[in-house]
């Protein structure tokens, strides 16, 4: 595979796009010396199309849904629609001033309230705003509004917040970062939290419970009724980490289990993109009684015409969570996608997707693969162990992913849940076709044959990748986190 | 159903390898109360044809108004490279570069992005970006506190002339943990802080500086930089990047220079787009790396010895630390910095620099013209950057929603964030504002000021 | 299979402690310890002359997939802590009982030491959560 040399090690002074920059510059006069810079900054000197032929090359050493199936549990890496993009990037919408009047701003406020008033229909909550910028922040935002809820009653006793213990690691951070303690709930051997632990960690401390249903483990929480009235009457509030919302979009809805406020990943259920590691979008949907905590700003209708609701509307929010009003450019890729599903795409979403998880899974098993929970329903997603094929082959689920990438599938999520050991964490989406499903077992099939020829095979891989497995505990301990010029040492630093 | 390939035969023979009779089987583990939603105000499935055509509808009509508003989004020339290698699928579809080996682009992308912005900060170290400019200086905060370990106080110091909306986000943010931001006694004389007659500020663990501030106007950073180093404090720059190409860059302030930089991306490539997906940026001094959040890649060697790119100090982060991360942020705006790191290659320094001279030119020149009014005149006097408060002889609301009936977007209403500002309002005119623009809006004010009997 | 040398004392939450004769407690992490975690790559070592509870996280272990806290063993006061680990953390790895020792704490009770597992209580105690 080749080298693609950084884009530093391709500049010559003097050289530059000359396209792109105005052609004349004023003087700078009216600034003092003193508050200017003395040196260029260390930007690279290229032409247009050494900067076009060099990302276009690094684009190609991308796995991405476009180009594989890329079954990453918990990920939701569905067909991101075409049409969302183009249509998300119309000039109008990708000119407008965040500050722009409300006058000329009644086009895109059309497209968020719809979107508040169809999440909020599918979720079944009360009120929906869209300003959080990733799942992490909805998270925030929904945590952030259970403590406001319970201050506004006086009621400060309740100090903790219980997590699961197969939670995503998020939910524990989030408590944490909204000033609460977390209590871990043990998960019982069938994969549904264990309801005995829960009565007893509940109490006057509760302030409420984060619950992903289905779990992370890829199976629907079957009393969450029950759960819902135990925290309830507990005092407590019931926050949805909507991670796993795609398994019940159209099928089941947040509000009517119980729950207080949930976030949603409008970059997984509603098929925004994932860009490499952002951005996201964290949408909230509450229940009545949250309603006057919700982040601003929201869009309201009235007569005919959209205007933002802002903490002078909403003197309880609790506030401004980005310096605008959220990620807008995902909220109308994920306007464009709702309105082409509608209704009946919708209620489709999650029968297809579990339909693909269920036959994955079962394909997985016939050929001999352990299945974790082997007596549950899939959700959109599941868990096999590679525990045996370690013990006997010697051979890992680590090894296992990377040699699918050499069969041209991404690897599914690895080694999440913690509770699992040597666990891949597949979830196929409803967008993939049932032979895609089939090659991705072919391959599982066929790596483990090799394991059983030749293990160190398996655990070199990848080998066709532009690199071979790398070296983390380096790249960790001699921290080189930035190109640094010829002659200048070598960036490294010892950590 | 859109986007679901499934032929009829396909669900049979799913089905039949499941041995389920028919999909609502799948979901028998879901209470029977639960199923069986209705999504009545759902509206109906539309092609894409239908969609297109409501949503040009929607964009158009927000369209074609001639923008001078800044305040904390700015509008540049965004090459069209930029936006036609950042939608490519394999970085607009991909997830974040967990599989290393099948993340090379992105991971190689984000290296030469970390490098870019420490040498546009004159920090040693970058992280692979946050949320946007004002949630990345709530997480600087955090990080000071974590940092400063010499101080005894999570007391933060927030300069009086740092954008109130940032204010705002971060007191949303940090306040969740019981930190209290409070006011740096310095007072606020010409837009900007009077270090001259500044007290000491006493122990804090932080200390917020805006460059430029929220006015446009620069502050004399070098004294105010020496003054919170003395407090023992930590400092944390805000910095708009494209000034960095003519401003003096934050690791060069003062006698040792900031601690930790933060600012909104969006100047760099980024379209308005109602302000998001932007991009923050975060950078420190490396004994600070430890402390940083979000994302970091580094530099090593695969096993046969070739250079690669990986996610690297992952233990600080919340899928490893769970509660003790040092934040809950799992992603950072991957595609946002795609497209600002083949913006900064396409500028380079001198392009870059060419960009903030004209910005700053521009102002200027469309400061003289609306100050040539009766009655419009600076609010400041002294250095600005590309940005200035100008004072009107009427209300500033007013006049804007006039500007705006008449198809220009004149500035930012000031009166929102200080009563004594009501007549006041902020100007900005970038690279892509033309003179004719800008005798436009002078015309156009001219008439409505006198319209309004001013 | 790892060492567990039988003259020291041991944590459920795998540290080893050893009283010394200048009535210091010494505490590192076992070799299982360090065989389970993989290289270390940092090791954030104690704040020094904090007071510490049994129990109290004080130090941090990291290797590139995992970090883990360590714990006093016996409570008292942290009067050393291993400066070669800064820039040696793969002493832990290597010689987890000698140089790759983490703290000294001066305890409280001296006789508090007696509280923790010996060698065979901890080898068993790793039989089992193995097969669990």
């Amino acid at each position: 595979m080749r080298d693609d040399p950084l884009i530093f090690d391709q500049s010559q002074p003097g050289r530059r796009a000359l396209a792109q920059a105005p052609l004349h510059a004023p003087a700078v006069d009216d600034i003092p010396d003193e508050l200017l810079r003395r040196e260029p900054p260390g930007l690279p000197e290229v032409s247009e199309l050494q900067v076009v032929r060099h990302y276009t090359r690094l684009s190609q050493k991308n796995f991405s849904i476009d180009t594989q199936f890329y079954p990453l549990g918990s990920c939701t890496m569905k067909y991101n629609p075409r049409g969302s993009n183009a249509l998300a990037m119309l000039p109008g919408f990708l000119d407008r001033h965040p500050w722009a009047p409300e006058l000329h701003s009644q086009g895109v406020m059309a497209c968020l309230y719809e979107l508040q008033e169809i999440l909020a229909r599918v979720t079944g909550m009360a009120g929906v705003s869209l300003t959080p910028m990733a799942g992490a922040q909805g998270e925030f935002a929904g945590v952030a509004m259970i403590r406001a809820y319970h201050e506004a009653r006086g009621d400060r006793a309740r100090t903790e917040i219980l997590v699961p213990d197969a939670a995503h690691g998020t939910n524990p951070a989030t408590a944490v970062m909204c000033g609460y303690t977390v209590h871990e709930i043990p998960t019982g051997a069938d994969g549904d939290v264990d309801l005995e632990a829960l009565r007893q960690a509940l109490g006057p401390q509760t302030a409420g419970i984060m619950l992903t249903n289905p779990s992370t483990l890829g199976v629907f929480e079957r009393r969450i009724t029950e759960m819902a009235r135990l925290v309830h009457e507990a005092g407590g509030l019931l926050y949805y980490d909507g991670a796993n919302l795609n398994a019940i979009l159209g099928k089941v809805r947040p509000g009517d289990m119980g729950f207080d406020v949930i976030h949603m990943n409008l970059h997984k259920t509603f098929s925004t993109p994932h860009g490499g590691g952002g951005p996201g979008s964290g949408a909230i949907g509450v229940g009545e009684r949250l309603l006057p905590y919700m982040p601003v700003p929201v869009v309201a209708k009235e007569a005919d015409s959209y205007r933002w609701l802002t903490e002078a509307d909403l003197p309880r929010s609790i506030g401004r969570l980005s310096a605008f009003m959220g990620n807008i450019g995902v909220v109308l890729r994920a306007y464009v996608y709702a309105r082409m599903l509608g209704r009946e795409g919708m209620a489709r979403v999650a029968e297809f997707a579990t339909l693909n998880a269920n036959y994955l899974m079962h394909r997985l098993r016939d050929a001999g693969f352990q299945v974790w929970f082997r007596d549950r329903r899939a959700s959109h997603e599941f868990i096999i162990s590679l525990k045996r094929e370690q013990k006997e082959l010697g051979v890992s689920a680590m090894d296992f992913a990377k040699r699918l990438l050499d069969y041209g599938f991404h690897a599914p999520t690895t080694y999440f849940p913690l509770l699992v050991p040597e666990c891949l964490l597949i979830e196929p989406t409803e967008t993939e076709t049932q032979e895609e499903l089939d090659g991705f077992v072919e391959a599982m099939v066929s790596i483990r044959e090799e394991a059983a020829r030749d293990p160190d095979y398996v655990r070199g891989a990848p080998y066709t990748l532009p690199v071979r497995r790398l070296d983390e505990v380096r790249a960790a301990k001699r921290l080189d986190l930035k190109w640094t010029p010829p002659g200048a040492g070598d960036g490294e630093t010892e950590a | 159903m859109p986007f679901i390939p499934h032929t009829q035969d396909d669900v049979r023979a799913m089905l039949d390898a499941i041995g389920a009779g028919d999909p609502e089987c799948l979901f028998d583990e879901i209470p029977a109360e639960l199923r069986g939603v209705s999504l009545d105000g759902v509206p109906a499935g539309l092609t894409e044809q239908a969609v297109a055509r409501l949503m040009r509808e929607r964009a158009a009509r927000d369209a074609g108004a001639l923008c001078f508003i800044g305040a904390g989004a700015y509008r540049h020339h965004i090459p069209a490279a930029v936006w036609e290698l950042t939608t490519r699928g394999e970085f607009y579809s991909a997830y974040t570069p967990y599989q290393a080996e099948a993340s090379q682009g992105t991971l190689q992308l984000l290296y030469e992005y970390q490098t870019m912005m420490t040498g546009l900060t004159g920090m040693d170290v970058s992280n692979a970006s946050l949320y946007d400019g004002a949630s990345a200086l709530a997480e600087a905060i955090l990080m000071a506190i974590r940092a400063n370990r010499k101080a005894k106080t999570s007391r933060v110091l927030v300069a009086g002339t740092l954008h109130p909306i940032y204010r705002q986000v971060a007191e949303a943010i940090v306040g969740a943990q019981d930190i209290r931001l409070e006011t740096l006694d310095i007072p606020v004389r010409n837009g900007a802080l009077d270090v001259q007659r500044a007290g000491e500020p006493g122990e804090a663990a932080a200390v917020v500086l805006p460059q430029p501030n929220f006015y446009g106007r620069l502050e004399q950073i070098d004294a105010l930089t020496d003054l919170a180093h003395r407090a023992g404090a930590l400092v944390i720059a805000v910095v708009n990047p494209t000034a960095l190409a003519l401003l003096k860059p934050p690791g060069d302030w003062g006698q040792r220079g900031a601690d930790i930089v933060c600012g909104e991306g969006q100047p760099l490539g980024i379209p308005l787009s109602s302000g998001g997906p932007y991009f923050g940026f975060l950078c420190a001094r490396q004994a600070f790396v430890r402390q940083m959040p979000g994302r970091i890649i580094g530099r090593t060697v695969d096993m046969d010895g070739k250079q690669g790119f990986t996610l690297t100090l992952q233990a600080r982060e919340q899928h490893i630390r769970r509660s003790k991360a040092t934040s809950n942020i799992c992603t950072n705006q991957g595609l946002m910095v795609t497209a600002a790191t083949i913006y900064l290659a396409l500028l380079g320094p001198e392009g870059l620099r060419r960009v903030a001279a004209v910005c700053h030119g521009n102002t200027r020149r469309l400061c003289e013209l609306l100050c040539a009014i009766d009655g419009v005149e600076p609010v400041h006097d002294g250095p600005f950057f590309h940005e200035r408060a100008l004072r009107l002889p009427r209300p500033a609301a007013d006049v804007l929603t006039r500007l705006a009936e008449h198809g220009v977007q004149g500035g930012y209403d000031l009166g929102r964030h200080d009563d004594s500002m009501a007549d006041c309002i902020l100007v900005c005119a970038t690279e892509v504002v033309t003179e004719e623009d800008m005798q436009q809006y002078a015309g156009l004010l001219r008439t409505v000021l006198e319209e309004m009997g001013a | 299979m790892s060492n567990t040398p039988s003259d020291l004392y041991y944590a459920a939450t795998h540290e080893w402690a050893r009283l010394d004769e200048d009535g210091l407690v010494t505490v590192g992490i076992t070799d299982h310890a360090q065989e389970s975690l993989g290289d270390l790559v940092f090791v954030e070592t104690p704040e020094l002359d904090k007071a510490v509870e049994a129990g109290d996280a004080c130090a941090v272990v990291e290797s590139v997939k995992a970090a883990s806290d360590i714990y006093a063993p016996v409570g008292g006061q942290i009067v050393d802590a291993n400066a070669r680990l800064q820039d040696e953390p793969e002493l832990v790895n290597s010689d987890p009982y000698g140089e790759g020792w983490i703290m000294r704490i001066r305890p409280d009770d001296p006789d508090d030491i007696e509280r923790l597992m010996r060698a065979d209580d901890y080898e068993h105690m790793i039989e089992q959560e193995e097969e669990g």
